[in-house]
């Protein structure tokens, strides 16, 4: 049966890593994302890759304008209806500091923004009885840290959100696939000092799609920082509080 | 658009540059960082300092890689600046075309491949890669531009082979060649001597023809080596994936001293039997053989090393001889190096290609290299030939104008384009290529 994705944050790295496996195996892509003149070239691209459908959406996570018209697009789609959020903004945190002003659009970005589309094509899920929601958190979201604990606490809503969505699909036949990225060579990390152990956006494009074959709840991308996040949520309070990790 | 100060440097890693490094993911983003200035750089696969620009910005455009349209009927693919040959060979093969032209690393990417209007395995039969380009789309500063020969022939010609000088390439319409399955039918057959190898060259039919030699061959064995001749045939698995092998670490110099070499180069020349040896090979393993060892540069060490690379008329067949003799006397150690035989197909004023034979070999970082470079430049100036910009890192200025007759014509329309020079590279300013 086919399958079209509703992709947030198409022009992301990450997303556009996915987009192409997906459209390499005929699935049909709706991008949304703010640049529509730039999102076209991805759709093009999914296209000349394979993909079914692939067309573009405006969407903006501070503008709430935009929820009906994609709600609309995805209520259209013959078949399975699935997901995909790529959507986060990281701000420096000392900006933050500054300026807490800036927190509403991180976490508008990061979580509320994404999970009101979610929530929107939740019903879609359950009364077509299939579909997939994958939602990349972040590794920042297991525990807060001094250098970006806004942007971790954002991401950590959006990783409970995700585990209660997953509840109520698995019910209807749906399925919720949260991501933990670490360190990623993306637009958003380019020039970021002090980053180790850097995916490639392929390399976590590809744990995706191995993660959606097996029907994986949560995974880690690359799989070893499920050890290292393990190991730093072991840390007693006491101790973390004055690490600067 | 963001910005990070790094260190970089091509793939010869003898020549370095210090400087800020944009890679944008979006055309607005491009956008933004072109007006900040600073040339537009690909995967670096170049030897020398043609992607360097120390000291100040350049744009990564690796990123900026996407496949605009596609006709399966004609085989005319529009695609980013940023994507790489190996992608498109990977993608389009199943479909039963490929690129026309390709270089020997499918890590090259198409705005390196016209920037610098590379040749392939078959540059004596399809010509250059700049010859298969329907048009370019260039950024300037009132938005993108497409460049095709009929619309602006002087600068479509400036800016195949241009090295990025008359403006960021966003994207280019290829025409690419239908391939009849996924497999390529190979011959290998060794060569005693560089007389006999030219001889083999001149008479070979293949589509697809390349020599590996043995530099530290002299004497009687002088040019000795293998031919691989090579066609595409029918095939339609491609053959296993190739896991590329990474090299850990920096080489320690030893790997790299005469022994070894001349160890390694007699091993490999033994494969071949005396009557030859047939084989079937992917095509990503015949076009791309060295991508197989990913970081391979790093075989040569820390210091890096350079690649001379020339190209002679057809009939200074015994002036290549000559250079050959000079760079086995030279002393200087050198894995396989590659002899090929060239057509006349060039694109561009700067285009490297000229009927005739071409000679490349990459030697490690040494201090008495420059001085041997010197040499082999002067016997190339001597017999009409030109060095390879791509590869350069070590030319004298002074040989330009007579390896690039069409140098002036050239530094006109790059003038024209790019008015500040904004676009220059520590390759342009080395070589003086912009100004006098």
């Amino acid at each position: 049966m086919a399958e079209t994705w509703i992709i947030l944050g198409a022009s992301s790295s990450m997303a556009r890593a996915l987009v192409r496996r997906l459209a390499a195996r005929g699935d049909g892509v709706i991008l949304a994302g703010r640049e529509l003149a730039d999102l076209e070239r991805d759709a093009a691209d999914a296209r000349v890759r394979g993909a079914a459908v692939a067309e573009t959406i405006r969407f903006d996570a501070r503008d709430p304008a935009c929820l009906a018209p994609i709600l609309a697009r995805a209520e259209a789609c013959e078949g399975t209806v699935s997901a995909a959020v790529f959507v986060g903004s990281m701000p420096p945190q000392a900006e933050i500091d500054a300026d807490p002003g800036l927190i509403g659009g991180v976490v508008t970005d990061s979580f509320t923004g994404p999970a009101r589309v979610l929530q929107g094509l939740a019903p879609i899920i359950e009364a077509r009885g299939a579909g997939t929601v994958i939602g990349v958190g972040s590794v920042a979201g297991d525990r807060g840290r001094i250098g970006n604990y806004v942007y971790g606490a954002a991401k950590a809503a959006f990783a409970t959100y995700l585990s209660g969505l997953r509840n109520r699909l698995g019910r209807a036949g749906g399925h919720v696939l949260t991501v933990k990225p670490g360190f990623t060579d993306t637009a958003m990390t380019w020039g970021i000092e002090g980053m180790f152990l850097v995916a490639s956006p392929d390399k976590v494009a590809d744990d995706i799609l191995s993660a959606l074959e097996k029907q994986r709840n949560v995974i880690y991308t690359p799989v070893f920082w499920m050890g290292i996040m393990g190991i730093i949520r072991l840390i007693p309070e006491r101790v973390f509080k004055k690490l600067s990790v | 658009m963001q910005w990070k100060t790094a260190d970089y440097a091509g793939w010869g890693r003898a020549l370095r540059a210090h400087g800020r490094i944009a890679r944008p993911e979006r055309v607005s983003a491009l956008t933004e960082a072109l007006a900040e200035g600073g040339p537009a750089i690909g995967n670096c696969r170049s030897y020398g300092d043609s992607p360097l620009n120390d000291g100040g910005a350049a744009i990564r455009m690796t990123r900026m890689d996407r496949l605009l349209a596609f006709d399966p009927e004609t085989g005319v693919i529009e695609v980013e600046a940023g994507a790489s040959i190996g992608a498109l060979l990977k993608l389009l093969a199943p479909r039963g075309w490929m690129p026309a032209v390709m270089p020997g690393t499918g890590l090259a990417t198409v705005g390196g491949c016209i920037a610098n209007d590379v040749h392939g395995k078959n540059h004596h039969g399809a010509g250059s890669f700049g010859q298969h380009v329907l048009a370019v789309t260039l950024m300037t500063a009132a938005g993108p531009r497409e460049v095709s020969p009929a619309s602006d022939p002087d600068l479509f010609r400036a800016t195949m082979g241009g090295l990025g000088q008359t403006g960021a390439i966003l994207s280019a319409r290829l025409q690419l060649r239908t391939i009849p399955g996924q497999r390529m039918k190979v011959l290998e057959t060794a060569m005693p001597d560089f007389d006999s190898f030219i001889a083999a060259l001149d008479a070979s039919k293949a589509e697809f023809a390349v020599g590996w030699i043995d530099a530290t061959a002299k004497r009687k064995r002088l040019g000795r080596g293998i031919l691989e001749e090579a066609t595409l045939v029918e095939g339609t698995r491609p053959g296993p994936e190739r896991k590329r092998k990474p090299v850990p670490f920096d080489a320690p110099n030893a790997l790299l001293s005469r022994p070894v070499v001349k160890i390694f180069n007699r091993w490999y020349g033994s494969g071949v039997p005396d009557g030859g040896r047939k084989r079937t090979r992917a095509l990503d393993d015949f076009f791309f053989p060295l991508d197989a060892l990913s970081d391979w540069n790093r075989l040569y060490g820390k210091r890096g090393f350079h690649q001379f690379q020339c190209v002679l008329p057809a009939d200074r067949a015994a002036a290549l001889k000559e250079i050959l003799s000079t760079i086995a006397r030279g002393g200087i150690a050198s894995p396989l190096a590659v002899l090929k035989r060239m057509g006349p197909g060039r694109a561009g004023h700067l285009s490297f290609p000229m009927e005739g034979y071409t000679l490349a070999v990459d030697m490690p970082a040494r201090a008495r290299v420059p001085t041997l470079y010197a040499r082999l430049e002067d016997q190339v100036l001597a017999a009409g030939g030109r060095i390879y910009l791509a590869k350069d890192a070590l030319a004298r200025p002074e040989s330009m104008a007579a390896m690039y007759p069409e140098l002036e014509a050239w530094r006109a329309e790059a003038a024209k384009a790019d008015p500040e020079a904004r676009l220059a590279t520590d390759l342009v300013r080395r070589l003086h290529l912009r100004s006098l």
